[in-house]
């Protein structure tokens, strides 16, 4: 009870915190990279028994200035995105500007039984899609009882 | 109950809002969105009265049996509506949907190009 004296509580804290909470809740791997939503680009990823996949939201970039690098089961996707905007002049106007612009990179950690032989990239309506071949080792098979 | 629920518009399905640049110069506006993942056929754009609407349906090559695992894009369609001002030409709207980004350019009407107006000194 004199901790509720010595501490009071501040409701913006609580707001804070509880927001913090039900991000946690929702995120069900939290990562140490810290993904956050809102970021640029945004990734979803997902598995099959065969393979990784993953799709990174990246419209409007040139494909041969986009740099994917897996490097000890961490994927990293770099690039840049230029500004489609004309320089401002004294004639136009910029009423909104909420698209990214400028250089970015994510770091993804990979599953242990990825295939780093057996990786395709493609690029295609602003989506780079990556996919990552799994060990045939490490794949799922039926033992046959003799 | 069921016919009610199967005439329900697409439009009231969840979307997200694309993010968007609006720029006007003299001769007009050009609109960008960022639609990642729409392909030209899933893209529809209306206009109607005085209101623009874009909406596009996301289409991914997924592996058959996938199971996602991190999903920060969470629902398949983009969807933003503009009202119009009544000096642009909606008839003489150009599209353009190139690598996820849509740029469109409404000009306007021919009759309202700018025009100087000359101030009278008395």
């Amino acid at each position: 009870m004199i901790y509720r004296a010595l501490f009071p509580r501040d409701p913006f804290a609580e707001l804070d915190r509880l927001q913090r909470e039900l991000s946690q809740a929702f995120d069900l791997t939290p990562s140490i990279r810290g993904v956050g939503r809102g970021g640029f680009p945004a990734v979803n990823a997902g598995g099959t028994p065969q393979s990784v996949e993953i799709y990174v939201f990246a419209p409007g970039l040139d494909p041969a200035t986009l740099e994917v690098n897996l490097d000890r089961g961490v994927l990293t996707i770099a690039g840049e995105r230029k500004a489609d905007l004309p320089q401002p002049e004294p004639k136009t106007t910029l009423h909104l500007n909420e698209r990214f612009a400028g250089r970015f990179r994510r770091v993804l950690s990979l599953p242990d039984d990825v295939d780093p032989n057996g990786v395709s990239a493609q690029y295609r309506d602003g989506v780079l899609h990556v996919s990552i071949r799994r060990r045939e080792s490490a794949q799922p098979r039926r033992i046959e009882i003799h | 109950m069921n016919d009610t629920k199967a005439e329900t518009p697409a439009r009231e399905q969840p979307a997200l809002l694309p993010p968007v640049d609006v720029v006007e110069d003299p001769s007009g506006i050009t609109l960008y969105a960022d639609l990642p993942g729409v392909p030209k056929d899933k893209l529809n754009l209306r206009v109607e009265a005085d209101t623009l609407s874009l909406e596009g349906e996301v289409a991914l090559p997924t592996p058959e049996g996938l199971q996602p695992s991190h999903v920060e894009v969470q629902l398949p369609r983009y969807r933003r509506v503009f009202a119009l001002s009544k000096e642009l030409d909606p008839a003489r709207i150009s599209a353009e949907l190139k690598n996820g980004v849509l740029k469109l350019r409404i000009p306007r009407a021919e009759h309202l190009q700018p025009r100087r107006i000359e101030v009278q000194v008395a």
